[in-house]
């Protein structure tokens, strides 16, 4: 085995998958190094959504950045992908969030993000399902989800075609000072060094403000036509999801294959290798979801699973240099780690190759954040 | 109808299955008197062995194996009985959930017995998803669910001594059974046989199937290599000691002997050991309140079932004392399993059935070919979807255990498909949806 | 069909057609009976039972408004509307 490299990636997902084909495509000799299998952490475990999202303005240049690559990747991606260009709709209940639905249609387009104002009428009409009457939302139309597994396949294989090796089943021990050490003691040469294993990058780069963010995830059997877009609860990211407690939001998505994959739920201070369903969380996203659409409790359920998320104090990912000259970061991407890996994984390469970015790289560089965590009260927002 | 109170819902002794080895346990615990709850999610009781016989809803009592007095034992206790509710959670130690069409219920328990039985093993081979091609356990629980199949050709194929079995029902609902392919050689089945002739009862048993299926061709090292047909079965393709033969037929009935059901004690924490589930000599788990009784701690035929599943509703209701009583009985019963075990062992040749685009998960219908690229249940599952439809794996997850030496995931709730609303506990009443619990035999 | 139905004929309608099944028969038997298929797969194909006892999933249909339903675990009731799927 050649154990010397340009780069070397540690993680399969599907953030490492980007990078290692942008780092192949630029004529490095890359490696990517992952402990299981190609996609099987959060990438498995995500909804595959890729989103416009407006949490902060540096969350909505890179989502809109990584949504506009998604886009024009997307006419290639093979048919596992089952890229869906479903389009999103906010959904408002009253009139207080039909007030935030123009307020964010003003923001969109602003920076040039096609959306338009449903009103309570043209919602029912575009989702029969919804519970009415509800105020109506703001259609994203070039929103889309995906399959994440084989997405971070596709990507994996065209970093291949570029020359990439693929190392599967195997444990990183340390990464560091240009040499990655594999459970198996073999040594690997590397001029720089990728950490993109999510909620795991702290383990391997020590100090990083990274923490696992537990979430479940429900999936359905069949129902071709029962869902058109995907659809989220306005208070997505006002109430639910910004406070340091668990919490729930109204968010399911159609899949190419009719079933229905109804999120969402996060929870902190969960220890992060225990993937056991929490029954009063699965409860809570239920009951959330049965109130925009009463019929989905009479749907069959076929598997509910959970998740890490890699969560950062600012909900921003770390993209870029770290202390060691030879380790950078491209994780804490917590929920938006499908739709901002392409965006990541540019800005990345256009750093390391001092090529100039698209968007500016400083609001996510890890140099932001102090480097450790102070304490939980560091994430409130 | 006795008032169903909350207590209705609180079990000493919870049994999970109703087929011999949880008739066995619920009688048992029942006479010891705990206060018994026996759970199965088919229409009747009596498992698959003793499955009903279209309009009745009591076992089958036809073959005098036992069947008739065991179930006069459980109905003359106060056992609660529920037919139709599929277990699919534990939301908390102590307490399963189970749902029905309508409905869901949280039953508490101090002890559980599983007692979740086997089904069959099914082997892809090019063919084997047209309609009409099915389990031997299969055509024999459609014929007694009412499927007529006289004058029928049907050709039996697989592995184990169930093919004996439902041959006799066969015959016995005048279908023409063509014949019967055990992919066992007659020298692995040789010691079987002999084992059999040791145990009178068992004689008698084997005689019956024998008179039975007097005039049916019983090949040994044959196997079907292929089903052909137009949207339905036309004919088998069997290679029998190596000369391949088209036969035209109306079904092909094919199982490979039979493999345990171990996802509800998987899901429970219960320690798993060589795909059985692992317990002590008085039927107890790794999990000290929950008991394991039947085919699910290894594949050992109707005998051993009964004598573990007594012996785990007595231990389970504190009799340690009259449940070792049956340890020589169940050693005895053992030396069966093992001799079934050695007889029915799967020839490797069975691993190259499979061609590259027949398909392995039928749910999501995933080739073969596509499945090989991949070194793990986990990989191939991720990217070829194998195991994410409604079957969460039971069917593809077993063959590919056997093909590609895979182990499937860890097991999550829920156990199967169910509506979202159960899984929110929205918890209905008991007696409004136990409709045909408490009946009288 | 006869207007009056010995008790243990019951009537029900599988896609629409009326059809008399012997009462106690599953759900999956009186498709098969019907000369249907339960379902198609995800590529087409037609499918019946495999397993007849609930573990495969092969026999799903919707019955009385519910997809996805497992025919061979449910008995026929008189006026129950079955969808093959």
């Amino acid at each position: 085995m050649t154990t010397s490299y340009d780069a070397v990636i540690l993680g399969a997902g599907i953030v490492g998958a980007a990078c290692a084909l942008e780092c192949a495509r630029a004529g490095m000799r890359v490696a990517i190094v992952e402990r299981d299998t190609i996609g099987s952490g959060a990438t498995a475990a995500g909804m595959g959504h890729v989103v416009a999202m407006d949490d902060s303005p540096a969350q909505l240049a890179l989502t809109g950045y990584s949504r506009s690559l998604w886009t024009r990747l997307s006419p290639e991606l093979p048919a596992s992908v089952e890229y869906h260009a479903c389009g999103t709709i906010w959904v408002a209940r009253d009139e207080e969030e039909m007030d935030e639905v123009h307020r964010k249609l003003a923001y969109y387009t602003a920076e040039g993000i096609e959306a338009e104002v449903l009103d309570s009428n043209a919602l029912a009409e575009a989702e029969p399902n919804l519970a009415r009457p509800l105020a109506g939302g703001l259609l994203v139309p070039h929103d889309a989800v995906l399959y994440p597994p084989c997405a971070a396949g596709y990507l994996v294989e065209q970093a291949q075609r570029h020359g990439a090796t693929l190392l599967l089943g195997h444990t990183v021990i340390s990464a560091a000072h240009g040499q990655v050490t594999l459970k198996d003691g073999t040594a690997l040469q590397a001029k720089i060094i990728v950490n993109a294993t999510g909620s795991l990058a702290p383990a391997l780069t020590p100090g990083l403000q990274v923490k696992p963010r537990k979430g479940h995830l429900i999936i359905t059997d069949r129902y071709p036509g029962y869902l058109h877009h995907q659809l989220v609860e306005l208070g997505y990211l006002k109430s639910a999801h910004s406070s340091t407690g668990d919490s729930v939001a109204f968010n399911v998505q159609p899949r190419k294959t009719g079933q229905l994959l109804i999120g969402s739920s996060r929870q902190f201070d969960s220890d992060s290798e225990d993937t056991s369903v929490d029954h009063k969380i699965v409860a809570a996203m239920i009951e959330r979801a049965a109130l925009y659409m009463p019929g989905l409790p009479s749907l069959s359920a076929l598997r509910i699973w959970s998740g890490f998320r890699a969560a950062t104090p600012d909900k921003l990912p770390l993209i870029g240099p770290t202390e060691d000259p030879t380790v950078f970061l491209a994780t804490g991407h917590e929920g938006l780690g499908i739709t901002t890996s392409l965006g990541t994984a540019r800005l990345l390469a256009d750093h390391l190759l001092s090529r100039p970015t698209t968007i500016p790289l400083a609001p996510y560089l890890p140099s932001r954040l102090p480097s450790s965590y102070l304490s939980d009260e560091a994430i409130h927002v | 109808m006795t008032t169903q109170s909350h207590l209705a819902h609180r079990f000493q002794t919870l049994i999970v299955g109703s087929g011999p080895a949880g008739i066995a346990a619920a009688t048992c615990a029942a006479e010891a008197g705990h206060r018994v709850g026996i759970i199965d999610d088919n229409p009747n009781p009596g498992g698959q062995i003793w499955r009903s016989l279209r309009g009745q809803s009591t076992p089958d009592t036809s073959h005098g194996d036992g069947a008739s007095e065991w179930y006069r034992r459980l109905t003359a206790t106060s056992a609660t009985r529920l037919q139709g509710w599929s277990v699919f959670d534990q939301p908390e130690a102590g307490i399963v959930r189970a749902e029905r069409q309508g409905g869901t219920v949280h039953l508490h328990y101090d002890n559980l017995i599983i007692a979740t039985g086997a089904r069959e093993r099914f082997l892809p081979f090019p063919g084997w998803t047209l309609p009409n091609v099915m389990g031997v356990g299969a055509i024999q629980a459609m014929v007694k669910g009412g499927l007529p199949v006289a004058g029928k050709r049907i050709v039996l194929a697989g592995s184990g001594p169930l093919l004996l079995a439902v041959a006799a029902t066969l015959r016995a609902a005048e279908a023409i059974v063509v014949c019967i392919c055990e992919q066992a050689s007659l020298r692995q089945l040789a010691p079987f046989a002999l084992g059999l002739a040791a145990d009178p009862a068992k004689i008698m048993q084997g005689l019956r199937y024998k008179a039975a299926t007097l005039d049916v061709p019983f090949h040994t090292s044959a196997w079907p290599v292929e089903a052909d047909g137009d949207g339905i079965l036309r004919s088998v393709t069997i290679l029998h000691h190596g000369e391949k033969q088209q036969i035209s037929c109306d079904y092909l009935a094919c199982g490979f002997h039979l493999v345990p059901n171990t996802e509800l004690a998987a899901m429970l924490g219960c320690r798993i050991e060589a795909d059985n589930v692992a317990v002590d000599e008085l039927q107890r788990t790794s999990i000290s309140n929950i008991f394991c009784a039947g085919e699910p701690t290894g594949i050992g035929g109707l005998e051993l079932s009964l004598i573990e599943g007594q012996i785990a509703g007595l231990a389970g209701a504190g009799q340690d004392k009259e449940a070792r009583l049956l340890l020589d009985k169940k050693r005895r019963a053992s030396h069966f399993a093992d001799r079934l075990a050695a007889a029915f062992a799967l020839r490797s040749e069975l691993k190259e059935l499979p061609q590259e685009t027949t398909l392995v998960c039928r749910c999501e219908d995933v080739p073969y070919g596509s499945l090989k690229q991949h070194h793990s249940w986990r990989a191939a599952k991720l990217h070829t979807r194998c195991g994410m439809g409604p079957c969460q794996g039971r069917i593809c997850g077993t063959a590919t255990h056997f093909l590609l030496g895979w182990n499937a995931d860890s097991v999550r709730p829920p156990l199967l498909p169910v509506r979202i609303a159960s899984l929110a506990s929205l918890e209905a009443p008991l007696n409004s949806a136990t409709s045909n619990t408490q009946e009288t035999p | 069909m006869s207007e009056q139905m010995r008790p243990e004929q019951i009537q029900i309608t599988i896609d629409q057609q009326s059809i008399t099944v012997a009462a106690g028969s599953t759900v999956a038997v009186a498709i098969a009976l019907a000369g249907l298929n339960c379902r198609t797969s995800v590529t087409g194909e037609p499918r019946g039972p495999l397993c007849a006892m609930g573990i495969c999933f092969e026999c799903r249909a919707t019955v009385n408004g519910i997809a996805h339903s497992r025919t061979c675990q449910l008995l026929c009731e008189p006026a129950m509307d079955i969808r093959t799927q």
